[in-house]
């Protein structure tokens, strides 16, 4: 069994026991070793690991709070907030974003629109590990064979949001608005604390005059996630305090009615409660269904709303400016009688021109034949340019403008309509300041019809009628009827601020009033082929406002024709005694007002006044994307 | 002679055979059974809070264990002869198995290391070397007289590094290290010099820049390099040693609590139920239960030691010492990878962690040791 030598088994056993004790030695040399590394991990640099740990595992998220509802006065809710179930990549979580696109893609329908607004997310600024949705609007199938397929798709989440929606989108584009993504733009005008966690915010209309309101303020929590991103619980949550709700004085049966009147046709519509400046209606058309912006609306869509010749983008209501025409003649009777320039019952031949005096240029009539003998109500209720013409010219423009700006030409008076325009009420030293030019007698007497330099946008037209209307008193317009919560509406709208426009005479008032009347109801009024079947006094102005320019493109023949057509103006209100209702009319390139804007005034008035007779239905689209 | 016999006599635990009696007839060892159990008793409660299925695992881990607990006590039945016997053939299938390998085995991640052989599990030769090469130079130290002369010594390696260097043409650098320490462990035992103990441990360091630049893959670079440096990719290859570092030192002294382990329940610490389970058992209970365990496995190893020293033949003495500092080293390499001391290898916490192989093949070598100190010949050969 050995080789050879004699063994001597105790000396072995002993050398053994040697090595065993060498070896237990250090078994417990390194045991102390191994304890002492975890002396150090655990007790010397508890600390910073503890640290390392809760910096793993805590987030501190931002809790956004829920948007303020919006309805109209009879309480129809116009925006609402409405849980979308989304498809959102956490970018962080994914290393390639092209392939984890196209397995996506396998699963659910991506239009290629949708992954080129999520390629332009992905370039915006954004909090670290902030889902940046892909898909919006996903149904329960494409919800379940995501959930299938989710363990194969790293940082893919569906997220259910609240996205604000427009249930009749397209009838009130204009007036509220439309909410969208925070862009950088966004971001700079904000208070970034105030919007964490916030996706959405006020970029037009109601909307944006309103943010801070509807807004809301955030809330936080201390949520505890897992490697993944993935929150497991709340360790500690602040709530935030939602948005306030806001009721408008608009009435939405009244938009529908005033939407539907102008039809096809471009143009403007904006009624007003003379009592209060309570904005009843405020519509342009045409209009866009403004729930396709909410959640990012593709190039495509976007450049064909832009491009559109028909400019449905552009809110002619509120920064449509045009010549008033003849609408303000009402109002320059009134300047006439207020300034003696003109009286009640002086009357001026008119033979369908007006010779400006030591000169021989010469302004036409509408009326080549001319009206005859007429006094200013016959000149109001004919419209007759030449009486204007004469009085205008005997005012002069300083005079003018000084009583016009009274009822509110060439200012802002609307309360709280974003982004209103001014128009121009020109005078002389508005012509020498802007054009710094010298006021010539022949501006006076354009201006005398409303033409000329003279600008107005229909919200302005509707204003100034209304302060017609009520005999002078000026409410300013307003859209906020109520508002929900802490603030009452008279904080953020303070009433009447402007002292009543005041004439020397309150018969002056009647008697243009009765005029406008006669307008309507009168057997030569100019607008009175809308009179048969009223039941209720109307006053009215016909109007019409010279196209002077296009703007470049390139137009074929016939749109040119069209498209160089005077615009119809009509201003209007009733019951004419005690008005309840102050409509103003644009209809691009519709020709005479008496044709083409009365009508349409009247049956806003009509459905006012004797109610509306039909239910309403809501217009928008169910899923903003689905029309795309 | 009769000198050592009555020593023999007076070390024989006849006081602790007698008092556990049915344990001296299963041929089991009392102190060494109950250290076992408090370690894997221990690791069922870590594993319970480690394993995402609650009891499911826990209970997949206790037939494991009692598996192996039957191997354990079937391994104590044989006489160490037997053992003795087997050696040289349990090798030769050994060496046989990891050509085989090479030739037909089936791979996984670009390493051959299972042989599927028609009738038989599909197995890991690998594996079965690491108890059939301490049997192997134990049974050839055992015909010299100790401690060996050059040539032994040197055929010794040679039987130590043949079947390492079959493993690392797998490629499998890990086992084969292993495998190769099982046989130095025995060479030391020996009594092999403590001059070419020191010349050994030079050239091993000499040898360090070759097997960089010769033998190890990019991948086990890549975890070298990660080891030095975890803050380079620290969601890549540093992952798992910040993770497990951070799961360990936020355990602190008394740990968070058995199933608060945040590290670890919220998916940040990668294997916590296998490989990284010490990370988990650190977390939740500190420093004092890691302290614990690491003095439990001590106890081990040491009672194994006693074991060894008290054997009869010069055969069981190196075997069952062998196989004690081969545990012990298991212990190290996996509690140094966790600890981020060494880079990540594959190595599991012996008895603790989740996983069948592991466990089975280690308590069959504490049934070894049993039955090397529980069948004993009133007078040696």
């Amino acid at each position: 069994m050995s080789w050879g030598t004699l063994r001597n088994t105790s000396q072995e056993r002993e050398l053994f026991q040697r090595r065993s004790f060498v070896a237990i030695i250090v078994v417990i040399l390194m045991t102390g070793v191994l304890i002492g590394r975890f002396y150090y991990l655990q007790i010397i640099e508890h600390e910073t690991y503890t640290t390392i740990s809760d910096r793993n595992r805590v987030q501190v998220q931002p809790v956004p709070p829920t948007r303020g509802l919006i309805y109209d006065r009879n309480g129809v809710l116009l925006a609402e907030n409405r849980p979308v179930f989304s498809l959102t990549v956490i970018p962080e979580q994914v290393s390639d974003m092209d392939a984890l696109i196209g397995e996506i893609r396998d699963i659910v329908d991506v239009p290629p629109g949708d992954v080129e607004n999520f390629r332009e997310r992905l370039d915006e600024r954004r909090r670290p590990f902030e889902p940046v949705p892909l898909r919006y609007h996903l149904t329960e199938a494409e919800m379940a064979r995501l959930a299938v397929n989710r363990h194969s798709l790293p940082g893919v989440e569906m997220e259910a949001r609240l996205v604000r929606y427009y249930p009749y989108g397209r009838l009130t584009s204009h007036v509220l608005g439309y909410v969208g993504r925070i862009n950088e733009q966004d971001a700079r005008r904000i208070d970034q604390v105030a919007y964490a966690g916030t996706h959405y915010i006020g970029k037009t209309g109601i909307e944006r005059v309103y943010e801070k309101e509807l807004h809301g303020e955030v809330g936080y929590q201390n949520v505890e996630t897992n490697a993944r991103g993935r929150v497991m619980r709340v360790l500690e949550r602040e709530d935030p305090s939602p948005g306030q709700d806001l009721t408008l004085n608009l009435d939405i049966r009244l938009q529908q009615v005033a939407h539907e009147a102008l039809g096809d046709r471009r143009g403007a519509i904006v009624a007003i409660n003379p009592e209060t400046g309570g904005l009843l209606a405020q519509v342009s058309t045409p209009g866009f269904d403004t729930n396709k912006f909410v959640t990012g609306i593709g190039h495509e869509s976007y450049a064909e709303l832009r491009d559109s010749l028909d400019k449905p983008l552009f809110n002619r209501a509120t920064r449509g400016q045009y010549p008033p025409g003849s609408t303000i003649k009402p109002m320059l009777a009134l300047a006439g009688l207020a300034s003696d320039t003109v009286t009640q019952s002086e009357i001026v031949y008119d033979p369908g021109y007006y010779e400006l005096p030591n000169s021989s240029q010469v302004f036409r009539n509408w009326k080549r034949q001319g009206h005859g003998d007429t006094t200013l109500y016959d000149a109001i209720v004919l419209s007759s340019d030449t009486y204007f013409y004469k009085m205008a010219y005997e005012m002069g423009g300083g005079m003018m403008a000084d009583y016009l700006e009274h009822f509110g030409f060439g200012t802002v008076t609307s309360l709280d309509v974003r982004d209103e325009l001014p128009g121009i009420l020109p005078s002389p030293e508005w012509k020498r300041r802007v054009h710094n030019e010298p006021w010539y007698p022949g501006d006076s007497v354009n201006m005398g019809i409303g033409q000329g330099y003279f600008l107005s946008t229909p919200l302005q037209l509707a204003a100034t009628t209304s302060v017609l209307a009520s005999r002078g008193e000026r409410h300013a317009p307003r859209h906020l009827r109520y508002i929900e919560g802490d603030i009452p509406a008279r904080h953020l709208l303070p009433d009447v601020v402007r002292p009543p426009v005041e004439m020397a005479s309150e018969s002056d008032w009647e008697y243009v009033i009765n005029a406008m009347e006669d307008v309507v109801h009168g057997s030569e009024g100019t607008a009175r082929r809308i009179s048969p079947g009223l039941n209720y006094r109307m006053a009215g102005k016909t109007g019409t406002s010279q196209v002077f320019s296009l703007e470049g493109e390139e137009y074929d023949e016939d749109e040119i024709a069209k498209r160089m057509r005077d615009h119809a103006l009509f201003v209007a209100f009733a019951p004419a005694d005690d008005p309840e209702i102050v409509v103003s009319v644009l209809v691009e390139n519709g020709g005479s007002g008496s044709a083409t804007a009365a009508p349409v005034a009247r049956q806003v008035t009509d459905a006012w006044i004797n109610g509306f007779p039909e239910v309403l239905t809501e217009q928008a689209v169910p899923g903003a994307m689905d029309d795309e | 002679m009769s000198h050592e016999f009555v020593r023999q006599i007076a070390f024989e635990p006849d006081h602790l055979n007698r008092r556990g009696g049915w344990m001296s007839r299963l041929h089991l060892d009392p102190w060494l059974l109950l250290l076992l159990f408090l370690i894997m008793g221990g690791g069922l409660v870590v594993l319970y809070s480690a394993g995402e299925n609650g009891m499911a695992i826990v209970q997949s881990q206790a037939l494991r264990i009692g598996v192996g607990l039957l191997a354990m006590l079937f391994f104590a039945q044989l006489d160490p002869m037997l053992y003795r016997r087997w050696s040289p053939w349990l090798y030769l299938a050994g060496i046989l198995s990891l050509v085989l390998v090479l030739l037909f085995g089936a791979g996984a991640q670009g390493a051959q290391r299972w042989l599927a052989l028609p009738g038989l599990p599909r197995f890991q030769p690998s594996e079965a070397m690491k108890l059939g090469v301490p049997l192997m130079v134990s049974w050839f130290l055992a015909q010299l007289s100790l401690p060996p002369r050059l040539l032994p010594i040197l055929m010794a390696l040679g039987l130590t590094a043949l079947p390492g260097a079959l493993i690392i043409a797998q490629p499998d650098l890990g086992t084969a290290v292993l495998v190769i320490a099982s046989g130095l462990a025995v060479l030391f035992l020996a009594g092999l010099s403590w001059k070419l103990i020191m010349l050994m441990v030079a050239a091993g360091g000499a040898s360090i820049p070759m097997l960089w630049l010769f033998v190890m893959r990019d991948y086990q670079k890549e975890r070298v390099l990660t080891l030095l440096n975890p803050g380079s990719d620290p969601l890549g290859a540093g992952w798992n040693i910040t993770q497990s570092k951070t799961a360990i030192g936020s355990g602190g002294l008394h740990g968070k609590g058995w199933g608060e382990g945040t590290q670890s329940h919220l998916d940040f610490l990668p294997e916590g139920h296998t490989d990284f389970i010490l990370a988990v058992l650190a977390e939740e209970f500190g420093f004092v239960g890691v302290t614990l365990l690491l003095v439990l496995y001590a106890l081990v190893v040491i009672r194994c030691l006693y074991i060894a020293s008290m054997a009869q033949t010069s055969f069981s003495r190196l075997l069952s010492g062998g196989l004690a500092i081969i545990f012990f080293m298991y212990v190290v390499v996996n509690v140094a990878m966790v600890s981020g001391l060494m880079p990540v290898v594959g190595v599991p916490l012996p008895l603790v962690s989740f996983g069948g192989t592991s466990i089975v093949t280690l308590l069959a070598g504490f049934g070894i040791l049993m039955a090397v100190h529980t069948h004993r010949r009133m007078l040696e050969s």
